[in-house]
Order: structure tokens, then sequence, then C-alpha cells
């Protein structure tokens, strides 16, 4: 089993990423150059946080069309797992492999703190290892996290159960408070309709040791490994 | 062949930013503004392009690159002919 970290120019969440999955949960993984056209054999490319070519155009644009980007499109058409975090997330929208766009924060401020997430899809590859409804708190950091999505593909989003997270309180409630950025249907991370694409505001590898004020975090890549384990990864 | 390209969010989609600027406009008393949308404004140099090529690249580039699709709407203009 091995594990792919994107670097973009820009990115500043690559290393977090790497040592969550290399020294917390002792994973093979290894760095993957914005530039190359090759995968390395990896069985999951994970799109780190960051400001992939400073944001220029729109958040996550630029990098959308780097020429690993179009492998890592091809390995997602083809089944294989890729995981967008933040920064990452954007890319994977602007890629057209999940559904919607971003829009700038509703209070127009960037947001760095802790948030909570209700689970709403338990059985994907990324949240195998969470319960039904469960609540993760995890810390966000972004500026362009307003989940937008027309009515007509909003409906569809729903219908397939690609919504996989969603903004709460620390008791799964949803409020307009808490759904911080002002996304549409307090959506705060979505997968692809066959699976194997998700995409997430919040931090997994900022809240991955207790150390940290939450390990909530690992649960995501712990779902991954066992996933991955499962399959013969 | 100088190109200017308007790109701006869709009227379906809510403009934070535009409703800001709309905001501190009616402080200063400008009554009269009723709405803001902001936009980016893009102007591309063409080289060794006919026009006809231009009237198709130009809505290619701005469709693909210069504007999401989902969210904004693009409108453009050629400012000078070679």
């Amino acid at each position: 089993m091995k594990f792919g970290v994107v670097i973009f120019p820009g990115s500043n969440c690559d290393y977090d990423t790497l040592y969550v999955l290399k020294d917390v949960l002792k994973q093979k993984t290894l760095f993957l150059w914005h530039k190359e056209h090759d995968l390395k054999n990896v069985d999951c490319v994970i799109l780190p946080g960051g400001f992939s070519y400073g944001d220029y155009l729109r958040s996550g644009s630029i990098a959308a069309f780097s020429p690993l980007m179009q492998e890592v499109k091809e390995f997602a058409l083809k089944g294989g797992l890729v995981l967008g975090i933040c920064n990452g997330f954007q890319v994977l929208l602007e890629l057209g492999l999940l559904p919607g766009a971003m829009l700038r924060n509703k209070n127009l401020k960037f947001l760095c703190q802790f948030v909570h997430l209700r689970v709403e899809n338990e059985a994907t590859p990324f949240t195998n290892k969470a319960k039904k409804s469960q609540v993760l708190r995890i810390p966000i950091a972004h500026y362009d996290g307003n989940f937008f999505s027309p009515p007509d593909k909003i409906h569809e989003i729903k219908k397939n159960n690609q919504v996989v997270f969603r903004y709460s309180d620390a008791k799964g409630q949803l409020s307009e408070d808490a759904n911080v950025n002002g996304s549409l249907e307090s959506i705060a991370g979505l997968r692809n309709k066959e699976g194997n694409v998700m995409g997430m505001m919040p931090h997994p590898e900022r809240a991955s040791e207790v150390l940290l004020g939450s390990e909530d975090g690992r649960i995501i890549f712990d779902s991954i490994i066992h996933w991955l384990g499962n399959r013969g990864g | 062949m100088k190109v200017r390209i308007l790109v701006s969010l869709k009227n379906s989609v809510l403009d934070p930013q535009g409703q800001a600027v709309k905001n501190a406009l009616l402080t200063l008393g400008y009554d009269s503004v009723k709405d803001v949308r902001q936009g980016k404004v893009f102007e591309l140099e063409l080289e060794g392009i006919s026009h006809d090529d231009a009237e198709r690249i130009i809505p290619e580039i701005s469709d693909k690159v210069l504007a999401n699709p989902i969210i904004e709407k693009f409108s453009w203009q050629i400012l000078e002919k070679d």
C-alpha cells in the first residue's frame, strides 16, 4: 500500500500530510511533483492544502491544468482513490472530478478554527471507520470554502448520497451558525458518484494526534488504510 | 489584436464581495446604488490569428480557463484590430 502526496508551487500542507501518513500511521508515502507524468504506482493520491499557484485566477484552477493532474484524472476515472483536502478539494472541483464550485466565505473572512463535522455517509473508502452521524472535530483554514452548486445538480448530489460531511455543532445539529462559511446545505465534504474521489475543506492532517487538540482526522486516513487493506492494495 | 474579456458571477449566484462594496457606497451616501456585482477583466493580446479564428477561440478560452461556468458568465469585445 503506497500513498502519494502531490506538491504544487504554493502547497503548504504537503509535509504535514506526509508526516501523518509516514510517521504517525507508518505508511509508505512519497511526494509527487506537479510537473511529473508518473504516479509511481501509488494506491491513493492526496492533494494537500495550501495556495497552489497563489490561488491566482480562482482557487485551485491553475493547478488543475498541471501535467500530473491529467494523470490523476485518468487514475480517478479508472477507480483510483483520490482525496483532496482544502485547496486539494478546490482543485478537484476545477478539474471536474467533483461537482460544484467554491465561493468566498459568506462573512468575507479567512476562517482558521476548529469546526464540527457530522458524518453523513460512512460507507465510503474515506469514512468506513466512522459511525453514522458521528461528530468529528477538525480544523478549517480557508477563504473560499462556501460550497455552491446549481439547484438541479444539488438534487443529484443528494440523491446519489454524495454528501460525506456537513458542518454541525458539537451535538451534530445543523444551523446557520454552525455553517461557518455559508456552504450550500452545510456541505463540508463531498464524494463523486462512483465513490473513489472525495474532497473536504477541513484538514484531517492537522488533527491526527492528541497533542494537536484532536485525533479525529485520523479516522479519514485509517479508513483509507482499512479500505485499501481489504482490497489487497 | 487586443481583446477584453469580462468575467463575473452569474446573477443567480450570491456575490458577497459586490454586496460589501454596495454597503460601502451606501454608507458614503450614494443612495442611488441599488446593486453591485464584482468581476474580473482580462486583456489578451493575440497575434497571427484571423478575426474568424479569434471569434472561435476567445469563447473557448473563456469557458475553459478564465471563467468557471458553474458560477461565472463572460462577455468579450475586440478592442483593437491588427
